[in-house]
């Protein structure tokens, strides 16, 4: 093999840098950019007054709710599936691991629907938790749901992969010791996947946050009652009301630059895990 | 004590792991399960420590029944082929780990769980390293505090799954000889697997010869090597050196 089908050019190499960084700034930073500045346009004084707005509070606490529920959730059913699937042998394993991806191949709009077809007033259920006064379309426990149902996946998967590369022997290890399954869990699994743990929970909570088609079909946009802050930003926007749309869109999107850096951090330790 | 296997049977699936084998250990005697892979000499092995069920048979520990009992009632002591250290732990804490899961009531003191932790890094001559982690260990040291922690709950049995199978022929050869002596002075049954003839022949007393799910024949490495017992282990013996029979480190 000769040198030049090894190494590029440098002119080559300048042109495709040069086209990844153009498609970078044009599709992530700029609009990025554009959130922050939009935010600000009528100054600061403009920005807080959008924030504190109550109808934006309650956005701002419905979501953190909606995230404060779903995700503990998730770390609770990911970490039974991930252990489930990567510790036993059970016929039907993989029609588990497949169910476990549906939610990132289905639409989120689908999603909300079939919430609305099962417990909607007109759905299978319908009738009976009219019957005894129980609201989940509509309000907060369909929200919940719907953000639980969306973000199902990512605990799971990272745990699973985290868990299949580890195997099984330090837990069998604990076991021929004289370790109890309680002892075993806490003492020798529980540690050994904090880090991923901790990783599929910020992806999760990143998810949850944004989260907008499946919750927009279950919330009815309800206002100071049943919207969290995408919807919010929508309806504003929808009110021309620029400046408030941006400044609650900027509040999401520090969130998301946080997340990112945890992120990041994250794949660092769990890397070390894998070791 | 002694380990007793009867009539035991296992099957993955559709394949038949083992078929029918009986396997009498006498307290005190360092016995090899030699066989290629796919043998089944691991699965006797993950039997005997209760980590698989045999699907028909008995197990007997010291002449009790043990077949229903769990890994964790049974006592043995079990060194992993890769080790398993518990990867988050320092040398140390993997050592004290059986003796710190233990019921409230059995469970030593702290200061005598750190002067049986040092006796046993003394004993693997590695006392200077109980603050390290596995990951900065080398194979042989990382194989030696397997050893260690599996010693510490004091075992009835001691159960070694390819003991020196990743290990440079160097480091295989110390440790075989270590491994020799420390087990004459636990007075303990013991049993590792290994596919390597030279290695079985040097080290055990009595060598059981696997193949297919079946023990081909038990006997000392004279035994064996003198007296084949069929054309499988006549075959499989044949390209041994014949020096492994002297090279045995008593």
């Amino acid at each position: 093999m000769n040198r030049s089908q090894v190494k590029d050019p440098v002119l080559v190499r300048w042109i495709l840098t040069g086209l990844a960084l153009a498609a970078l700034v044009l599709i992530v930073v700029l609009p990025l950019a554009a959130v922050f500045v939009q935010a600000f346009e009528k100054g600061w004084q403009a920005y807080r007054d959008a924030i504190v707005q109550p109808e934006t509070v309650s956005a701002i606490e419905l979501s953190l709710l909606a995230v404060g529920i779903s995700v503990p959730l998730n770390l609770l059913f990911g970490l039974a599936a991930a252990w489930a699937i990567t510790k036993f042998q059970f016929t039907g394993k993989n029609v588990l691991t497949t169910l476990i991806d549906i939610p990132f191949g289905v639409s989120p709009v689908i999603s909300g629907l079939v919430y609305v077809l099962v417990f909607g007033a007109q759905g299978w259920f319908g009738v009976w938790l009219a019957a005894h006064d129980i609201q989940i379309i509509f309000a907060v426990p369909g929200i919940i749901l719907a953000t639980t149902f969306v973000t199902f996946p990512f605990v799971a998967r990272e745990l699973i992969a985290l868990m299949e590369s580890q195997g099984t022997e330090e837990e069998e290890a604990a076991l021929v010791l004289g370790a109890n399954a309680w002892q075993m869990f806490f003492r020798v699994t529980l540690p050994n996947i904090k880090w991923g743990l901790l990783y599929g929970a910020v992806l999760c909570t990143a998810r949850a946050l944004g989260e907008f088609g499946a919750v927009s079909v279950v919330s009815g946009h309800i206002r100071g009652q049943t919207n969290t802050l995408p919807l919010h930003v929508e309806i504003l926007y929808n009110e021309y009301k620029y400046a408030g749309a941006f400044a609650v869109a900027s509040l999401l999107s520090v969130l998301a630059v946080i997340a990112l850096a945890l992120k990041k951090f994250l794949e660092w330790k769990t890397s070390e895990e894998r070791g | 004590m002694s380990i007793e296997v009867q009539h035991v049977r296992k099957v993955f699936g559709t394949h038949e792991a083992l078929k029918d084998v009986s396997l009498r250990i006498e307290s005190g005697e360092l016995m090899a399960l030699l066989g290629p892979s796919g043998s089944g000499k691991t699965t006797l092995l993950r039997i005997i420590a209760g980590l698989d069920l045999p699907d028909s048979g008995t197990i007997r520990l010291h002449d009790e029944d043990a077949t229903r009992s769990t890994a964790r009632d049974r006592q043995v002591g079990f060194v992993f082929q890769h080790y398993a250290l518990f990867r988050h732990m320092t040398v140390f804490e993997n050592i004290a780990f059986g003796l710190r899961v233990r019921p409230k009531s059995t469970r030593p003191t702290e200061r005598d769980i750190v002067a049986r932790v040092y006796e046993l890094l003394q004993l693997i001559q590695l006392d200077w390293l109980g603050d390290r982690y596995p990951s900065q260990l080398s194979g042989g040291q990382r194989q030696r505090v397997a050893l260690a922690r599996a010693l510490a709950v004091e075992p009835r049995v001691l159960l070694l799954d390819e003991p020196f199978g990743a290990l440079d022929a160097k480091v295989r050869r110390e440790l075989r000889q270590w491994l020799r002596r420390l087990h004459d002075d636990l007075h303990i049954a013991s049993v590792f697997v290994t596919h390597d003839q030279e290695e079985a022949l040097e080290v055990a007393d009595r060598v059981a010869i696997l193949s297919d799910g079946n023990i081909e024949q038990v006997g000392t490495p004279e035994e064996v090597c003198r007296r084949p017992s069929n054309a499988f282990v006549e075959e499989f013996l044949r390209d041994v050196n014949p020096r492994s029979l002297n090279l045995r480190v008593r």
